[in-house]
């Protein structure tokens, strides 16, 4: 069904680290690879030799860069996968019922045995998280790894997205963002986490931490190495002989 | 409203059949990988948690290797060339007649001049076992690519202090407060060092991110140092001035653990001047201020003076940390005096150095930790000075590169935070002083094996690979006074050498995946002439060509006779401590690749084909004494082989129960045991053998009793390389061995035994004007070099490169979106797309590496953007200088180790006006594979 | 976004045939016993053409009867269901009428569930904050414009064919359906990404630092997502069609229509009439298709920003 279901108090999300994602797309192929032989259809690719080559991918890393006023610009990388939306606006356009938001853990979802293929979810998610497979003609998204995170066939600490378990940067964290009390909660408060798009209204799960500041010199210190140095140095080699006194 | 049914979910739906757990091949990071089979199919990697590498995590091209597996482009089988060079026209033969055809090739070179073998191999992760095969072959002709890669890194570790970066060593991750980073993409160690900067992030540490471009790791540091490429040397000499000016060096660090006290002859007219005085056991002398007396630098309880002069008898002397001092006082290395050279400001560059000196001085942490050092003083705890540093072939891959590195190192050591807590820390078998290398062998007579090992590291210009008179005895011109430390070899050097005939002519090359028609040579246009010239005869002047590759790659279509590998979860394989293994500062480790997947083709690991060779041609330690093949295969001469008693390929799992670690007999169950264990073997460094390493008693102990070395091998870190001083006398002219005349300025310049920097070399030759611009290359985190566009889904990340140009550039040029370029060097052209980038050097461009393919390779279409857009900035690089007008052939290469000089090229740029493709554009080769299909959509079977 | 021709052609030609049917509804357009039914019919299968033509570019069309269960929130399925409905009750008054009974009741039904449809296709459009191009006020009544005029037009060249008078009305009627055409684009032309409040640094958060573009897309070949949404057209391109779609769309039509509602009128020879509307409603069909065009391939869609294209 897709008009949303009433909030439950567990929602499960991805938090991401601006500041630590060196954009090595580990994440995005091993989110590929779990998925293709997993959930759903195959995440197929065409012309895969070729030009113009197609993949779905439920997982991307584009590369911004920002340029401050009065600093050397940054670049920073961005993954982007599914939000996991409060107010999901690709659930309710579905025609067929076909995505839907879970009520016990929020995950957003698509039943791939009722979808159409019409495409009218992937126009109305702003994030552009959701990809037609064009082999299959059936909606794709991030699932959170939803055969992953409760799967009994696999050891409880592997029970978390694909994505996480892999990234090398650790700059991908899973957990449920409606318990103030979880780690990724308390990580979202402390670092500031924020929403994308928040004037789209779609009030996402997710969260990115933002990159902390750049290329300033940290402030107060005694960086300076005159002030650092003994008072009494004559020459240049003069506080040798101290030094090698003290050891 | 009715409620809304969730449809029912398998949220446990099955993973897979099994879990086979091997080793990642898709980089050198050799990462720990469990293969989830399902109907004997892969259906998933993931990481290893267990495994000491990669704990867990996966990189893009390792989850990648569902698609590296099932390539498109893997060969079928052996190939015998029917068509020109460079054409791919082959004929399919079976193994035996391939392996008798190498043989009828290689039997009578063995036999009458074994030297007209050059066996190279590339990324080769056997190099233990290829280079013993060399070595029993009797050919001094072998290294694999270290001398293209970073042998500037590896060697000025070595030969400073015991071992460089990457898998020698690596930041105490958990404990550093401050690291700095300079020129790496990517690196070796790749996934560690992911993991390792996600540690810093998430305790706050300060990361510096030294480097032209602003990407990947250097995006996420917390300071970006946008330095000039080449000025590296001079902006860290710079730091060490502001240090040593202001006293904030560790003394006691020093004094203990350093050459800082040696003594230097400073006799000028004395055949030692410049070498350290030496008592008459050897040993070198410092000076004792307590019996005012020159003792042996080992000496219990002594605490040598580091300044003043002193006579030892008759022999004037002066302490190495006096001439250190003195040196890098010198105005020249004043921040002032590099900023504008470096492009790093007069601030930053004293800034970095007091943020580093207050960091490792005023937060110094302390472990408690009690230890014992090899002259027998107790210490109760280990102090640490939390600063760190990682550098690759950023710094590596000049013309001055050895010095920068070495000038690193230099840093590190004064600091005092090599080997302390929170400082740099080695990894087993390292720290080895150059001491417990052997030097380069390269003896043999017609029919017999080589002397030793060929690539070593030499004690001085009687090390050195000349014959009589004085020419190279190695076809790469490695240990020649042109590259005397040239540790690695120059396997850049090998084609053209060989075509030149210079220093003489060869009659088979035999390679191992190296892609050396393309990306992995410089010059690649010229390599390709080279590898299909023929002579007056009609004959190809480089006669026979043997390579080994698992696919369709370029240089297969040069190939005479191509023998199919496996991939790397069809075969047997070990990442060995003889070789370069996978340990962690705190423990040896090492593992092994089996079959996880039985091949589907007629294809053999090169590895057991060397073993059949081997057999074939009669090789001593390959053949039985009734002339039988000794070794069955691959798998097992790893478990059967021994180097020295008791010492083999695999160190974990030894002794006939498989109950001993490091050394003991033989055990045929051994590969089943590392199988059983995760693939890999692992044993932890004591705790109180976990620091100061070199130093340390009980490390020292552990290392020999797990087989590492045969006898406790102390040593002090050489902040004065007393080698490089030996080079230097021999070019003014001392000593039975001497360089010839065109090369005796530049080794009295560059082989300073402290580190200096000079400017590179194409910089010193091109003009600035001309040529006003640097252009790099960096590996893609998603790449692996040129296989990665072999693989459905990497290739959709990079199927194409653009040039990366600084905004300054663009404004200058009033370049738009969609433009495209020509790219200019002394030596070619290219014409290639362009993209802004401001997060740049002002006067750099670059792009990434090894993407641009030929058409008809990695069984891509003819339209693939590989071909069409992409491009390789090698075109533009070549393995030899501009010619000076001496008529000599003058390498593009470190003048001390030969390390390939890819990131001196000096480039202009103009705007290329209609271009729609890139260019050169090399005529395409036929596929011996085929193309691959149009569509794909793996895990069919199970959705 | 990308104009598929699929979904123009069905939107313009369902409009098309709903809108007839609202003025074969009410009342209005050819009355004679034959005339009538038939155009009905015509409307029927424009209307029909138009949602089958919709399922062509489903990925998996076989599965359509789902559609019709998500209407209380899904525009898309209102639209299916409302269409299946109308349909129905459409041919039940057209069968009735050529049996000789123009079911007034049931054509009013008829004529309100038409435009009901072509608001719910309209607010498939409308409702995609994605597209502020599109979620704004004038997209039902520019919806609304199309089929009224298009309907206008193709019914009373249907009654001049069957030699009815064509009440002036019509013609007032077809001047507000063209203002409305006429003033969406007017009102959205200016309804950029940015204007609505979009930007790069609102998408990625980083406005903070500083100007932010796109370096590196995520894939160095391209994605659904970036063909389906991220279609750029050329300004001046644009402009050009939007005149042609403005002057023979709109214009054009009205200018035949004026000239040749009565035939005869302006002293103009009486055969002229039938093809100077048909000539009328074919343009205006042109224009419209146009237009539909337009409609997508200037509706910047918000995840451009993310790829570095609005
Ligand atoms: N994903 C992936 N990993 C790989 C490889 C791969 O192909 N793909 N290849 C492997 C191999 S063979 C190697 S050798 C290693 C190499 O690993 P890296 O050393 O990381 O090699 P490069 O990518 O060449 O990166 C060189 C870096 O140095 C910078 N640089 C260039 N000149 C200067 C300079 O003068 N000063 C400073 N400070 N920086 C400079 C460049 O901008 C670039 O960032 O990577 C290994 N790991
Ligand atoms: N412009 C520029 N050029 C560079 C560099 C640079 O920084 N800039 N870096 C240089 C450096 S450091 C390096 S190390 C080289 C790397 O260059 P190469 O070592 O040549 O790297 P590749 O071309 O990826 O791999 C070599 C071959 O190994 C084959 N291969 C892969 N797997 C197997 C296997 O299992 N068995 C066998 N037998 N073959 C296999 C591949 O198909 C390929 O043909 O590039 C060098 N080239
Ligand atoms: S990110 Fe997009 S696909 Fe995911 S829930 Fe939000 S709107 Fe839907
Ligand atoms: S594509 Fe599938 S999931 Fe998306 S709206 Fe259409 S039917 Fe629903
Ligand atoms: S949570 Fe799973 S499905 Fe979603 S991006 Fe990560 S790996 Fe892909
Ligand atoms: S794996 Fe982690 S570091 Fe790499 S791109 Fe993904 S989020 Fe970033
Ligand atoms: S870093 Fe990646 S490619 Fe290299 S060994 Fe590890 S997982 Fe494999
Ligand atoms: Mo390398």
């Amino acid at each position: 069904m897709t008009t949303l279901p009433a909030c439950g108090d567990v929602k499960l999300g991805l938090v991401i680290d601006l500041d630590t994602c060196v954009g090595c797309h580990a994440c995005v192929i091993s989110c590929k690879e779990w998925n293709t032989g997993g959930y759903g259809a195959p995440l197929s690719d065409q012309n895969a030799y070729g030009a113009d080559t197609v993949g779905t991918f439920l997982n991307r890393i584009h590369t911004f860069e920002v340029q401050p006023e009065d600093a050397p610009a940054q670049v920073i990388h961005f993954p982007k996968s599914c939000l996991h939306c409060e107010d999901a606006p690709c659930v309710t356009v579905c025609p067929t019922g076909a995505s839907y938001k879970r009520a016990e853990d929020g995950i957003v979802l698509v039943n791939e045995d009722d979808c159409i293929g019409c495409g009218l979810c992937a126009w109305a998610c702003p994030y552009g998280a959701r990809e037609m497979d064009q082999a299959e003609g059936v909606m794709k998204k991030c699932t959170l790894c939803v055969d992953r995170i409760y799967n009994e066939n696999i050891p409880e600490e592997d029970r978390v997205p694909s994505c996480v378990r892999t990234c090398p940067a650790g700059a991908r964290h899973f957990g449920d963002l409606g318990d103030a009390n979880s780690d990724v909660s308390k990580l979202v408060a402390e670092r500031g986490g924020m929403d994308l798009m928040p004037e789209q209204g779609t009030k996402p799960v997710n969260k990115y931490l933002p990159p902390r500041p750049k290329d300033v010199a940290a402030a107060g210190e005694p960086f300076n190495l005159a002030a650092l140095a003994e008072p009494e140095t004559k020459g240049f080699l003069g506080w040798l002989d101290k030094a090698l006194e003290k050891i | 409203m009715p409620p809304f049914d969730e449809p029912k979910l398998d949220t446990s739906p099955k993973v897979s059949d099994e879990i086979r757990k091997t080793t990642c091949y898709m980089c050198a990071c050799r990462c720990g990988i469990n293969v989830h089979m399902r109907d004997n199919k892969v259906r998933y990697i993931e990481g290893n948690r267990d495994h000491p590498v990669n704990k867990g995590v996966l990189c893009a091209k390792g989850s990648a290797g569902i698609m590296q597996h099932y390539s498109p482009a893997r060969l079928k089988k052996p190939l015998k060339r029917v068509g020109e060079r460079g054409e791919g026209k082959f004929e399919e033969i079976e193994w035996e007649e391939a392996l008798e055809t190498a043989k009828s090739w290689l039997a009578p070179v063995r036999a009458k001049d074994p030297k007209k073998l050059a066996f190279f191999t590339g990324r080769d992760q056997s190099q233990s076992f290829t280079s013993w095969w060399a070595q029993l072959f009797g050919t001094p002709n072998y290294a694999a690519h270290g001398g293209f890669c970073s042998v500037n890194m590896a060697a000025a570790g070595i030969y400073t202090m015991g071992g460089a970066f990457w898998e020698f060593g690596a930041p105490d991750w958990e404990r550093t407060k401050m690291f700095m980073i300079f020129g790496v993409a990517e690196d070796h160690d790749s996934n560690p060092i992911k993991m390792g900067l996600g540690r810093l992030k998430a305790r706050g540490a300060k990361v510096v991110g030294v480097n032209p471009v602003r990407s990947g790791y250097n995006a996420i540091a917390d300071e970006w140092v946008g330095i000039t490429p080449g000025t590296d040397g001079l902006f860290i000499l710079a730091m060490v001035h502001e240090l040593l000016k202001a006293g904030k060096v560790d003394v006691g660090y020093l004094n203990r653990y350093t050459n800082a006290t040696y003594l230097v002859n400073q006799d000028e007219a004395s055949d030692e001047h410049g070498l350290f005085i030496k008592g008459e056991d050897g040993k070198p002398l410092v000076w004792d201020p307590a019996s005012n007396s020159a003792v042996a630098f080992d000496t219990a309880n002594v605490k040598p003076a580091m300044q003043g002069d002193f006579t030892v008898n008759g022999v004037p002397g002066k302490p190495v940390f006096e001439l250190l001092a003195a040196k890098y006082a010198d105005e020249k290395y004043a921040p002032e005096a590099v900023s504008e050279r470096c492009g790093v400001s007069v601030e930053t560059i004293k800034r970095l150095a007091a943020e580093l000196a207050h960091t490792a001085f005023e937060e110094e942490i302390v472990v408690d930790q009690p230890w014992t050092d090899f002259r027998g003083m107790k210490h109760d705890k280990m102090i640490g000075r939390p600063v760190s540093f990682h550098a690759m072939r950023g710094i590596s891959a000049h013309s001055n590169g050895f010095q920068t590195c070495r000038a690193l190192h230099m840093l590190q050591i004064l600091l005092g935070s090599v080997e302390c807590p929170g400082g740099f820390r080695f990894k087993p078998p390292y720290p080895k002083p150059v001491e417990a290398h052997p030097p380069p062998h390269h003896t043999s007579e017609p029919g017999g094996t080589l002397d030793g090992p060929h690539l070593g590291y030499p004690r001085g210009p009687e090390n050195l690979a000349l014959d009589e008179d004085g020419n190279a005895k190695r076809i790469d011109k490695a240990y020649t006074w042109e590259h005397p430390m040239s540790a690695h070899g120059l396997m850049h050097m090998v084609i053209s050498n060989a075509h030149a005939g210079d220093p003489y002519k060869i009659d088979v090359m035999m390679m191992y995946m190296a892609n050396m028609s393309w990306n992995s040579s410089m010059n690649s246009g010229g390599v390709m002439n080279m590898l299909t010239d023929k002579d007056e005869n009609g004959e190809y002047v480089i006669p026979k060509l043997i390579y080994s590759d698992a696919y369709s790659s370029e240089m297969v279509a040069f190939a005479d006779l191509v023998l199919p590998d496996t991939t790397y979860l069809e075969r047997h394989d070990c990442i060995s401590l003889l070789d370069r293994p996978i340990c962690e500062p705190e423990a040896a480790a090492d593992s092994i690749r089996w079959p996880v997947v039985e091949p589907d083709r007629d294809v053999r690991g090169f590895q057991s084909v060397l073993v059949d060779l081997g057999a074939r041609l009669g090789l001593p330690g390959l053949t039985n004494d009734d002339g039988s093949q000794k070794y069955e295969d691959y798998a097992d001469y790893i478990m059967n082989h021994q180097r020295r008693p008791g010492v083999g390929p695999l160190s974990g799992f030894r002794g006939e129960n498989g109950d001993q670690d490091g050394r003991g007999d033989p055990n045929p169950n051994q590969i089943q045991q590392y199988i059983d264990n995760g693939g890999f073997w692992i044993n932890h460094i004591p705790e109180e053998a976990l620091y100061f390493k070199p130093w340390n008693k009980a490390y020292q102990e552990w290392a020999v009793k797990i087989g590492l070395f045969d006898k406790e091998q102390p040593y002090l870190f050489q902040l004065y390389v007393e080698p490089m001083r030996k080079f230097q006398l021999g070019a003014e002219g001392k000593g039975e061995r001497q360089p010839p005349n065109h090369l005796r300025q530049r080794i009295k310049d560059y082989f300073d035994p402290l580190p200096i920097w000079y400017e590179p070399f194409e910089q010193q030759q091109v003009s600035a004007e001309e040529f006003p611009l640097h252009a790099l290359t960096q590996r893609p985190a998603a790449m692996y070099h040129s296989w990665g566009s072999q693989n459905a889904w990497l290739r959709q990340i990079h199927g194409q490169n653009p040039l990366y140009v600084s905004g300054e550039i663009w404004e200058e040029h009033g370049f738009k979106e969609g433009d495209w370029a020509n790219l200019a060097s002394t030596h070619g052209q290219i014409t290639v797309p362009v993209v802004r980038m401001d997060a740049l050097n002002g006067k750099t461009v670059w792009t990434w590496n090894a993407i641009g393919k030929r058409k008809g390779a990695w069984a891509l279409k003819p339209n693939a953007p590989e071909s069409e857009k992409g491009f390789l900035m090698n075109h533009l690089i070549h393995e030899l200088l501009p010619p000076k007008g001496d008529g000599m052939r003058w390498a593009n290469s470190d003048p001390i180790t030969g390390q390939a000089a890819w990131f001196d090229l000096r480039v202009r740029i103009e705007k290329a006006d209609g271009a729609t493709q890139s260019l050169p554009a090399i005529p395409a080769q036929q596929s011996p594979v085929g193309e691959g299909p149009d569509h794909v959509a793996y895990g069919e079977e199970w959705s | 976004m990308h104009p598929a021709n699929s979904v123009i052609l069905f939107t313009t030609l369902s409009g098309l045939g709903f809108g007839m049917m609202v003025w074969l509804g009410l009342g209005l357009g050819p009355s004679g016993d034959t005339a009538g039914p038939i155009t009905a019919f015509i409307a029927l299968c424009f209307a029909g053409i138009g949602l089958v033509s919709s399922t062509f570019h489903l990925g998996n069309p076989q599965r359509a009867l789902k559609a019709f269960s998500q209407w209380r929130s899904s525009w898309l399925s209102r639209e299916g269901c409302v269409s299946v409905v109308l349909m129905t009750l459409f041919f039940v008054f057209t069968v009735l009428w050529w049996m000789g009974d123009r079911n007034m009741l049931l054509g009013i039904v008829c004529a309100a569930l038409a435009i009901l449809a072509i608001i719910c296709t309209a607010m498939i459009y409308g409702q995609l904050k994605t597209v502020p191009r599109w979620s704004n006020t004038w997209t039902v009544p520019m919806f609304l414009g199309f089929a009224g005029a298009g309907g206008a037009l193709a019914t009373s060249a249907a009654a001049a064919m069957a030699g009815e008078a064509i009440d002036v009305s019509i013609g007032m009627a077809l001047l507000a359906f063209s203002a409305l055409i006429y003033i969406y684009r007017r009102s959205t032309q200016a309804t950029t990404l940015a204007a609505a409040g979009h930007s790069p640094e609102s998408a990625t958060q980083l406005g903070g630092i500083g100007k932010v573009r796109l370096l590196e897309s995520p894939h160095s070949s391209p994605n659904y997502l970036m063909k389906e949404m991220v279609f750029h057209v050329g300004r001046k391109h644009a402009d050009k069609l939007a005149l042609f779609a403005t002057i023979l769309g709109l214009f054009a039509p009205l200018f035949l229509f004026i000239v040749f509602r009565e035939a005869g009128g302006f002293g103009l020879p009486a055969g002229l009439q039938v093809p100077g509307l048909i000539l009328a409603l074919i343009l205006h069909f042109a224009g419209a298709l146009t237009h539909r065009w337009l409609f997508f391939a200037e509706a910047e869609h918000v995840v451009g920003l993310y790829y570095g294209r609005r």
